[in-house]
C-alpha cells in the first residue's frame, strides 16, 4: 500500500514540477472553528529544490493521463511515461499529513484531462470541498482551473480555493497552434474572464453584506513557456502586460523550456534551459508591477530583445541618459527608482531619511544602495565634481568591469568551438 | 561612563531611566556578561525596577508606531552584544527629538535597529518555514530547534493560529526553554532530559505513521527538482546549511 503511494506520488509530483508557480501569497484566510491552518499573507517557502526554486505547496497532479497531444507537455498522450492517478482520499491524506508536520503552506492541484473536462474539474472539486468542509482545513490551495469546464463548477471550486491559474503556454497564438493545434488562447481567456468577473462581483456584494463568502481571494495567475517557440522578447511581454491588465492577474510566469522531447518543432534534447533570458523577463516583469515602468518603455520596435548582458533596468537608464544625474535629495519617489543600484526598499527610505538633513555618499552606502553602480546617476551632499559627461557606452564598460554576472559561468548557450 | 545591565529588557529600560535622573553625559552600555572594568572608566551598575522600566516602556509606545516598537522588540531579542549600547542610545535620541525622529535613516542608531530588527524577523520567518513537526507516539508534534536569534516569543503566535486542532512543542535547544500548546493556550516549559532526545526522538518514541510520511516527503522533495536546472548557489542562499540539521528533506 504505502509502496504504491511512494510510487504514484513520485510519478505525479515529477509531471507536476514544469508549472513553476509556487506562491503562497495573497490569502487572509483564517482558521476558523479552532481547525486547522490558515493563509499567510506573504506566503511562506518551506523548502528550497537543488534548483534553488521555492517549494512552498504540495504540488502535484491528480493524475498524468491525458486525452490531449500538446507537443510540450510532458504527460501528452503520445508520450511512453509510467501513469499513475490519486484516489480523492489519498491526495486529502497527503495534503493533511504533510501540512501538520509544517512541511507545506498548502496544496496546488492540477490534473492531466481525462474523459473530458468537466470530469476532471469535478474530480479536482471533490478534493478541495473534502478538505474545506471535513477536515475543516483553512490552509492555502492553489488549483488549476480546467480549460473547457462549466461555469457552474467553475463557480464552486472558487468559493473554496485561494488561488485558479489556467497556463497561456506559448506567449502568442502563433506559437501555441504550432505545438497544440487543438488549442487556442481563447479557451484560455474565457475562464480566465469568468473568474475574474466573479471576483469583482463578490468584492461588491461583501461591501454590501459581510456574510459573503471569499472567493478566490488571492486571485488569478498563468504561465508561459519561453524558448520553446520563436517569439520575441517585446511580443512576450507585451501579452504578459496585456493579460495584467484584462485580467488583474497577480502574477504571470515565465518557465524556461526545458527540452522533454525529440519534437522537430522545438529545441532539441539536451539544449539547456534558457535560465538567463527568464531571469531578465522576470527583472522586466518586476519593473512593470513595482518600479513604475510602463512596458513600451523597456521594450519596443527599435529594442525587441531585453539585452543580456545587463538587466533592464541598466539598459533603460542607458538609453535615456538625458534624465540623468538625478539629485537623490530632491528627487521625487519615482524617479529614485528608476535609479539603477536603488531598489524598492533603499527608495523608500531615503525619502524618509532626507527629510533630516542631506544625505551623503556613506549614508547611501549604509542605507543598502548599490552605490558602484549607482554613482553613474546620482548626485548627493559630497557628488565629487566631474568635469566631463561619459557615454552610455563607457559607463556600461565601467559597471561591466566592476560586476560579474553570477549566470557568465553557466551560460552555456553560448557556442564553444574549442575545448 | 560604563552602565552595566543584566541583559534583561526591564534592566535595559531601566538604564534609561537612571540616565534621564542622573544626565551623566555620555554614556556607553555593557551586559554584564561582556563588561570588563578598565582603570580609566568608572562604572555604574543598574538595579532592575519594573516601575521605572515601565515608564520608559509607555512613553517610548507614545513616542513611537506601533511597527517601530516591534522593530525595537526584535533588535533586543537579536542578543548581539552590540545592539544593547545602540538600542538605549536609539531610545534617546527618540526622547530628545520631535516625534519622526525614528525615520532618519542617516542616524547610526536608527540604521543598527532596523537592521537588527531585520535580521531578527528574517529568522523569525525561517523558522515559521524551517520547523519540522514529528509525530510523536503520545500524539504531540515536536521539533527542537536552535535558531540564531531568540525568535520563539516571535512565532507563538503564528504557530497557535495555525495548529489549532494538535498539540505542539518547539524547543529552543540553544536557550533549553520551549514553547507547549495543550489546544488551549500556549505555556513556556523546560523539559529537564539528555540533549540528544530532544534533538532527535528515538524512533519508539514516534508515532509509527511518522515514517512513512518522513519518505513520503523526501520522495516528493526529489521529484519536484529539475536536474537540468541544476544550481546550488542559489539553493545553499535560501537554505543556509547550518538549517539542514531541522530539514527532514535534508537527512539521508
Amino acid at each position: 500500500m504505502s509502496e504504491r503511494l511512494r510510487e504514484k506520488l513520485s510519478i505525479l509530483a515529477d509531471a507536476a514540477k514544469y508549472d513553476v508557480s509556487c506562491s503562497s501569497s495573497g490569502s487572509d484566510r483564517k482558521n476558523t472553528n479552532k481547525g486547522i491552518g490558515n493563509g499567510h499573507h506573504s506566503g511562506i517557502c518551506h523548502t528550497y529544490t537543488e534548483d534553488g526554486r521555492c517549494v512552498s505547496l504540495l504540488k502535484i497532479l491528480l493524475t498524468n493521463h491525458c486525452i490531449f497531444d500538446c507537443a510540450y507537455c510532458v504527460s501528452r498522450k503520445s508520450n511512453d511515461i509510467e501513469r499513475a492517478a490519486f484516489t480523492v482520499d489519498e491526495v486529502v491524506e497527503l495534503t493533511m499529513n504533510f501540512y501538520r508536520r509544517n512541511f507545506i503552506e498548502g496544496l496546488f492541484l492540477s490534473s492531466g484531462i481525462f474523459k473530458n473536462a468537466d470530469y476532471t474539474m469535478e474530480r479536482l472539486l471533490r478534493v478541495v470541498k473534502k478538505l474545506r468542509l471535513e477536515q475543516n482545513y483553512n490552509g492555502y490551495i492553489h488549483l488549476k482551473t480546467i480549460p473547457g469546464a462549466s461555469e457552474e463548477l467553475i463557480k464552486e471550486a472558487g468559493l473554496y480555493a485561494d488561488r485558479m491559474s489556467i497556463n497561456l503556454e506559448m506567449p502568442t497564438e502563433t506559437g501555441l497552434k504550432l505545438l497544440a493545434p487543438d488549442k487556442s488562447h481563447k479557451d484560455v481567456i474565457k475562464p480566465l474572464g469568468f473568474v475574474q468577473n466573479q471576483i469583482v462581483q463578490f468584492k461588491v456584494e461583501k461591501k454590501l453584506i459581510k456574510s459573503v463568502p471569499k472567493f478566490v481571494p488571492a486571485g488569478q495567475s498563468t504561465q508561459m513557456v519561453i524558448g520553446a517557440t520563436p517569439e520575441t522578447d517585446k511580443e512576450i511581454m507585451y501579452t504578459a502586460d496585456a493579460f495584467y491588465k484584462n485580467f488583474a492577474l497577480r502574477r504571470v510566469y515565465y518557465s524556461g523550456y526545458i527540452p522533454i522531447s525529440n519534437d522537430t518543432r522545438m529545441p532539441i534534447l539536451g539544449t539547456q534551459p534558457p535560465l538567463l533570458r527568464e531571469n531578465r523577463l522576470y527583472q522586466t516583469d518586476w519593473l512593470m508591477r513595482f518600479y513604475g515602468f510602463k512596458v513600451q518603455e523597456i521594450l519596443n520596435d527599435a529594442n525587441p530583445h531585453l539585452e543580456i548582458d545587463i538587466d533592464p533596468k541598466l539598459s533603460w537608464a542607458l538609453r535615456n541618459l538625458k534624465h540623468f544625474p538625478v539629485d537623490i535629495n530632491t528627487a521625487p519617489y519615482r524617479m529614485i527608482l528608476r535609479i539603477p543600484g536603488i531598489g524598492v526598499m533603499s527608495a523608500q527610505k531615503i525619502v524618509q531619511a532626507r527629510q533630516f538633513g542631506k544625505l551623503h555618499i556613506y549614508q547611501l552606502k549604509n542605507i543598502g544602495v548599490a552605490y558602484s553602480r549607482a554613482k553613474h546617476f546620482i548626485k548627493c551632499a559630497d557628488t565629487p565634481f566631474q568635469m566631463k559627461d561619459f557615454q552610455a557606452t563607457q559607463i556600461k564598460a565601467f559597471i561591466l568591469a566592476e560586476s560579474q554576472s553570477k549566470y557568465l559561468k553557466t551560460d552555456s548557450n553560448q557556442l564553444i568551438l574549442f575545448k | 561612563m560604563i552602565y552595566v545591565f543584566d541583559g534583561s529588557l526591564e534592566g535595559l529600560l531601566t538604564t534609561v531611566f537612571e540616565w534621564y535622573e542622573r544626565k551623566p553625559g555620555e554614556v556607553i552600555l555593557r551586559t554584564e556578561k561582556f563588561y570588563q572594568p578598565d582603570a580609566f572608566t568608572e562604572s555604574f551598575p543598574i538595579q532592575n525596577d519594573r516601575t521605572k522600566a515601565d515608564r520608559v516602556w509607555a512613553a517610548l509606545q507614545k513616542k513611537l508606531s506601533k511597527e517601530w516598537v516591534r522593530k525595537f522588540y526584535c533588535a533586543y531579542l537579536s542578543e548581539i552584544p552590540e545592539i544593547f549600547n545602540s538600542l538605549f542610545l536609539f531610545t534617546i535620541y527618540i526622547f530628545q527629538n520631535p516625534a519622526g525622529a525614528e525615520k532618519n535613516y542617516g542616524n547610526d542608531h536608527v540604521l543598527a535597529l532596523s537592521k537588527a530588527a531585520k535580521s531578527v524577523e528574517r529568522e523569525k520567518h525561517r523558522m515559521e518555514a524551517f520547523i519540522r513537526f514529528q509525530h510523536t507516539a503520545d500524539g504531540i508534534f515536536y521539533c527542537g530547534i536552535d535558531p540564531d536569534f531568540n525568535v520563539l516569543p516571535l512565532i507563538l503566535n503564528h504557530f497557535k493560529n495555525r495548529y489549532a486542532d494538535q498539540k505542539w512543542i518547539i524547543y529552543d535547544l540553544k536557550r533549553h526553554y520551549g514553547l507547549f500548546y495543550d489546544l488551549t493556550v500556549v505555556e513556556e516549559i523546560t523539559i529537564e532530559i539528555n540533549l540528544q532526545a530532544l534533538k532527535q526522538p528515538a524512533a519508539h518514541q514516534l508515532n509509527e505513521k511518522e515514517e512513512l510520511y518522513a519518505h513520503l516527503w523526501k520522495d516528493y522533495f526529489k521529484s519536484t527538482n529539475i536536474v537540468s536546472r541544476k544550481n546550488t548557489k542559489l539553493h545553499i542562499k535560501h537554505v543556509p546549511k547550518r538549517y539542514w540539521k531541522y530539514l527532514t528533506e535534508k537527512q539521508l
